[in-house]
């Protein structure tokens, strides 16, 4: 039975000011909704232009359901298509990555298309003269998503053609990535490392909430945070450095009256982070020659400014998480309404010292991989709550913490950091962007 | 004096151990600056500048030990049980002049909690030195076939 497809109305009354409607994590048809107009209205991110380095690389994501690819042209500038053949509709590129060389050539029928998406050629072309076929949308080549933004790296596309502009879409929110690249002495990021990779058997926004979720960690990781402060405290004996792994543990463990402090920020559309003041990141030793390099490079001021920025978990509406201050980015991809692919990628700071992308990549693997012990403490908990929604006896999700019963919508804010305010704006972002454009959309289908 | 037969005994021990939930024993198989290494690369070399699911010492390895027993290690309720289907370890050094054992095994690795079952294949890698009359394991790498692909939670060892 469909309740929702075409009924702007009913999706948008699954959100309350302080309430959420199971239906948006549990419901297939809300789901399918998402992937038809949530995502295409949004900027997703797409990739890194590191991992485009030179002229035939190319790399494959999903927006939504869609298959897309990115390219880097013979001429240096980056594109991105709908991966599939004009043809018949075969993917062009089907490894996460790679090199293509000069140009793409379809596995089925050969095909082939310039790395700025162009048809190059079509064997026994004579076969198409007369025939119309260059009146078709096949005769342009891969079909190109027009509504891209390379932001110093990051690779975003929205594939809807109307829609909000990528500045007004993220606004201040952006300052999350300038930190994120500032932090390296020379301002550049780049991918070396493969992602890691981990299945989510629960929806998608489970994931994208958690991340500002600050009543948690003390609960929830004491079981892997916590038994790590207690095991180096019985065994630390007379030494006096606490090791790297403790550091990154440790602060999980924090509690709430440093979370209320830390603070939460929230920009309109959905976007917000935690870890204003300070963060779980913050007390990090310093790694030798790192400052030295960046007051080299920016200054005295400029480089403490930047390395006194710590923020905690930024969430880029609608499904990525940045966290500036270790360089990981977690991407949430949707697979099914129960189903999440988590891939979590570390950037390396370029001409900054090993060791902190030794830091990125150790906090990555403790943190965000499927032998994580705070991983399995989280997706128990998002595991235990998608079973738990069928539940017909409460059919809403609260998220009423410090509500203070007039929020206004689609403003920058800075609050107390265990307040569920980061949830709603990102449920005021989702009730926007979903049905956005809805209803004249139906009407051009019928 | 330590021969092939006593890595490859010691080899089916460690599986034996883990296989009855016998941590603390299992833990006293490691050389105090021993490591657990679990690759996230095809032939990866380095295990700290290349990116890894496990690169743990004997603290981190405690820690995972304990977590598994606590009162409030709410992914262990119902708990993980596990199953390892070892091939015959093939011996790659066997030097007790150098105080060098090393011995690859292929097997199949199957973890288990409430309704659920995954199985997992791979190849580990034992180094292993020499302690008084017994051997200690210097570095376990457990690499998998299929080690880029995205897994559900893994709570015990392989």
């Amino acid at each position: 039975m469909k309740r929702y497809g075409g009924n702007a109305h009913a999706i948008a009354a699954l959100v309350r000011e302080a309430e959420v409607h199971r239906d948006v994590y549990v419901d297939a048809e809300i789901f399918e909704l998402e992937m038809e107009h949530l995502f295409p209205n949004s900027w997703v991110y797409v990739g890194h232009a590191s991992q485009l380095a030179k002229p035939g690389d190319f790399i494959t994501a999903n927006i939504g359901r869609q298959p897309v690819m990115a390219s880097r042209h013979t001429d240096g500038s980056i594109h991105v298509f709908y991966n599939r053949c004009p043809h018949k509709g075969v993917k062009i590129a089907s490894e996460p990555c790679g090199n293509t060389g000069k140009f793409f050539r379809c596995p089925y029928h050969a095909w082939s298309f310039k790395t700025d998406g162009s048809l190059l050629a079509i064997p026994l072309k004579k076969g198409y003269e007369g025939t119309g076929f260059g009146d078709t949308q096949a005769n342009e080549g891969l079909s190109r998503v027009r509504n891209v933004v390379i932001y110093r790296d990051f690779i975003f596309a929205r594939l809807s053609d109307e829609g909000v502009s990528f500045e007004d879409y993220f606004g201040e929110s952006l300052s999350t990535i300038d930190n994120m690249v500032d932090r390296s002495p020379e301002g550049k990021l780049a991918v070396q490392a493969t992602p890691i990779r981990y299945m989510h058997t629960c929806n998608w926004k489970m994931l994208v909430e958690n991340q500002t979720d600050t009543c948690h960690p003390m609960v929830a990781h004491e079981s892997s945070a916590g038994t790590a402060v207690k095991v180096w405290k019985r065994e630390q004996g007379d030494s006096t450095e606490t090791p790297m792994a403790v550091q990154l543990y440790g602060p999980f463990m924090s509690p709430y009256e440093f979370y209320e402090q830390s603070g939460i920020r929230i920009w309109p559309n959905g976007h917000g982070h935690t870890g204003v003041a300070n963060s779980i990141h913050s007390n990090y030793s310093d790694i030798p020659g790192y400052l030295d390099q960046m007051v080299a490079a920016y200054g005295e001021q400029r480089a403490h400014e930047i390395l006194g920025e710590v923020r905690h978990n930024t969430v880029y509406f609608p499904n990525i998480m940045v966290k500036g201050a270790v360089q990981i980015l977690r991407n949430f991809i949707p697979i099914a309404v129960d189903k999440t692919l988590v891939e979590s990628w570390v950037y390396r700071l370029v001409g900054a010292p090993d060791k902190l992308y030794e830091r990125a990549l150790m906090y990555n693997r403790f943190i965000n991989a499927p032998t994580s012990i705070v991983g399995h403490d989280d997706l128990e908990m998002y595991e235990r709550a998608q079973e738990g929604l069928k539940s017909n006896g409460n059919q809403w999700v609260n998220l009423r913490r410090l509500y203070d019963g007039h929020e206004e919508q689609d403003v920058t804010a800075v609050i107390n950091g265990t307040s569920e305010r980061q949830m709603r704006n990102q449920f005021h972002a989702w009730a926007k962007f979903i049905t956005m454009g809805m209803d004249e959309r139906i009407e051009a289908a019928e | 004096m330590i021969g092939e037969n006593t890595i490859t005994d010691f080899i089916y021990r460690e599986a034996e151990l883990l296989d009855t939930m016998q941590w603390q024993a299992w833990l006293d198989l490691f050389h105090p600056e021993g490591r657990y290494w679990m690759p996230l690369e095809w032939q990866q070399q380095d295990p700290v500048l290349q990116p890894s699911l496990m690169y743990e010492d004997l603290l981190l390895l405690k820690v995972r030990v304990e977590r598994l027993a606590g009162e409030r290690t709410f992914s262990q309720k119902p708990k993980s049980r596990c199953h390892h289907l070892l091939q015959a370890p093939r011996i790659v050094a066997c030097d007790p002049a150098a105080g060098m054992f090393k011995a690859r095994t292929s097997y199949i690795y199957t973890e288990t909690r409430g309704d659920m079952l995954e199985r997992y294949s791979g190849w580990a890698s034992h180094e292993l030195v020499q302690v008084g009359d017994a051997l200690k394991i210097k570095l376990k790498r457990v690499d998998l076939v299929n080690f880029d692909a995205p897994f559900g939670n893994i709570q015990l060892f392989m």
